[in-house]
């Protein structure tokens, strides 16, 4: 937490002297009066109104048939999720978020610390790149799926382009087979959010003292020993939180997968989240889109965890 | 540290390449945008009568006027919204030492992890019950709930930092406390304040599922539910398709053009907590 304030405070803040014995400390006043949480109010209901009481609700609903339009429903045990997790469908779907998930992990950070070592090494471009690299991440996820659906139709500009460099024999049906629009989906994501992925690893490279790099070299270290030795290991809290958003992201992204492939072909692609939508709104099986939900929130809260016990375990 | 040598040179040769390769998919965009319909040439052949009858035809039928208009309403009214409250939160949860307020912390960052899905289809029932389906406020209050914990946590990380002085003097004048936070705190956080607004408004103006939820059905769309309906409709004609992608990816653009510095730094400021 201390990271958003050191990047972020502004610079003629200058720190109180370390150890300046608090005489104040006596004086109660506005900081440390209880009435002052009176401010926390309003946010606690919205809060409560659109996350901590539905949520509770949900916990309920996940245990009924509800169709979401009647005004009576039956409570039926744990049917939903034994539903869950013995139908192919959902064990499907519970099997491609976590593909999904880890391949944009991988993908994603390895892409995003690549472009940042780029644009951080001196080159006269290197501004251009950034804003250029970071522009896909401000479109609307809705747009880059429409733009890619068709870059990757049959005759589309990426077969086009292949075609072209003489490998038109072994371009795929992208978005007909289960492989490939598996791949098409994270392809996308990965251009889209690599740039994200980008600037948080760049913050962490520009965080990294320059003398270390240069002492090391004068070590005689070559450039993929300093990489290894100096500035990966510098960039654990980088590396960590662009795991955990990536992680989190990919377990329930949904706008990319229900408009690129709709979860097709044959339901190849089809995640917790597009499942949990078509199984409340199209099939009005309220009950059990919730069942599923909750199911999703375990998946994620289960990743943030081990990924943050493993982040503090790597500082230590 | 950098002296520009004939690696260099190759590293920069090889990242042109690859802004090449990322730059290709938008090319294609605009460059579909203005050919005519019957154009059948390959979309890799720069438009060879451009026109903008497509930007027309999509502007007139996909009703994208009112959407953008309803997409700025709902996502200048959320970030007011979320910026008034959060940090008004902030205050006392990062300055009270007490009990309640750490577990009114805590309660806060839970909902952090929680993955909104589980609260959108029960939440679906209330809006519905409450007559607020299909209106811009059902997604003003559900993007303004569930934007609050991430808002609070930047906030208080933020206040954690700053000195209590300012504070102190201001009670000490005899200023009470929803005056000391308007006139001292408030200003102070000006910096994080900039990183809030900046990362929901990104995720209020994308979002799709919920306006797809809380919207179907209704003459009211935002920018996201209106495109996905209006492709629906013209799904044959790209050209056309694409002049209403390039239509609501401009605003977006441009506006992050303008703001480029503070947004990408705002967004390693704001996430490195």
């Amino acid at each position: 937490m201390t990271g958003v304030a050191e990047l972020t405070r502004p610079v003629e803040t200058v720190p109180v002297e370390p150890e300046a014995p608090r005489r104040r400390r006596r004086f109660v006043g506005v900081a440390q009066s209880k009435v002052l949480l009176v401010l926390a109010i309003p946010a606690l209901l919205f809060y409560g109104f659109a996350v901590v009481v539905p949520a509770i609700r949900g916990g309920v609903l996940a245990f009924t048939n509800w169709d979401g339009l009647s005004q009576t429903y039956d409570f039926i045990g744990i049917q939903n999720f034994v539903r869950i997790f013995t139908t192919d469908s959902s064990l499907d779907a519970l099997r491609m978020t976590l593909v999904f998930a880890l391949a944009v992990t991988v993908l994603q950070n390895l892409f995003g610390l690549l472009l940042a070592l780029g644009v951080n090494s001196g080159l006269k471009s290197q501004n251009f790149l950034r804003v250029l690299f970071f522009a896909p991440v401000v479109i609307t996820p809705v747009v880059v799926s429409y733009l890619w659906k068709f870059l990757l139709t049959p005759d589309g500009a990426v077969n086009t382009v292949l075609a072209a460099i003489g490998l038109g024999d072994i371009a795929p049906s992208w978005l007909g087979d289960p492989f490939w629009a598996a791949t098409s989906v994270v392809m996308m994501i990965v251009w889209q959010h690599a740039g994200f992925s980008m600037v948080i690893y760049l913050a962490g490279l520009q965080s990294i003292p320059p003398e270390l790099n240069e002492a090391a070299a004068v070590d005689g270290a070559g450039a993929w020993r300093r990489f290894w030795s100096v500035t990966w290991p510098l960039l654990a809290p980088a590396t960590a939180i662009n795991l955990m958003l990536t992680i989190i992201g990919g377990l329930k992204m949904f706008t990319e997968v229900f408009v690129l492939t709709g979860g097709g072909p044959g339901g190849s692609t089809e995640t917790l989240s597009t499942l949990l939508y078509k199984s409340a709104f199209q099939f009005s099986e309220f009950g059990y889109g919730i069942a599923l939900a909750l199911v999703l929130a375990v998946v994620v809260v289960i990743f943030s965890v081990a990924q943050q016990r493993m982040s503090k375990r790597g500082n230590n | 540290m950098f002296r520009y040598s004939k690696g260099t040179f190759a590293r920069e040769v090889l990242m042109m390449c690859i802004a090449l390769v990322f730059v290709f998919p938008l090319y294609v965009l605009v460059n579909m945008s203005l050919r005519p319909a019957n154009d059948a040439s390959s979309p890799l052949v720069p438009a060879s009568q451009p026109t903008f009858d497509n930007f027309i035809q999509a502007w007139t039928q996909a009703g994208l006027g009112s959407a953008l208009l309803n997409s700025a309403i709902v996502t200048v009214t959320s970030v007011v919204l979320i910026v008034a409250i959060s940090s008004m939160a902030a205050y006392p949860l990062a300055r009270v030492t007490s009990k309640l307020s750490t577990t009114m912390f805590w309660i806060v960052l839970v909902g952090m992890m929680i993955p909104f899905q589980v609260a959108l289809i029960p939440l679906y029932q209330t809006m519905r019950d409450l007559g607020l389906l299909g209106s811009l406020a059902s997604l003003i209050l559900f993007y303004t709930g569930s934007q609050v914990p991430f808002s609070i946590f930047l906030y208080t990380g933020f206040l954690r930092t700053l000195d209590r002085d300012y504070e102190e003097a201001a009670a000490l004048d005899g200023a009470g406390t929803f005056r000391t936070f308007t006139s001292v705190v408030f200003p102070l956080l000006r910096p994080i304040t900039g990183t809030v607004i900046i990362l929901n408004a990104i995720t209020v103006w994308n979002d799709f599922l919920v306006p797809l939820l809380y919207l179907s059905g209704t003459p009211q769309q935002t920018v996201t539910v209106a495109l996905y309906a209006f492709v629906g409709q013209f799904v044959s004609n790209w050209p056309v398709v694409f002049a209403g992608l390039v239509i609501t990816v401009i605003p977006v653009l441009l506006a992050y053009f303008l703001m480029q510095k503070q947004i990408i730094k705002g967004f390693a400021g704001g996430l490195k907590g």
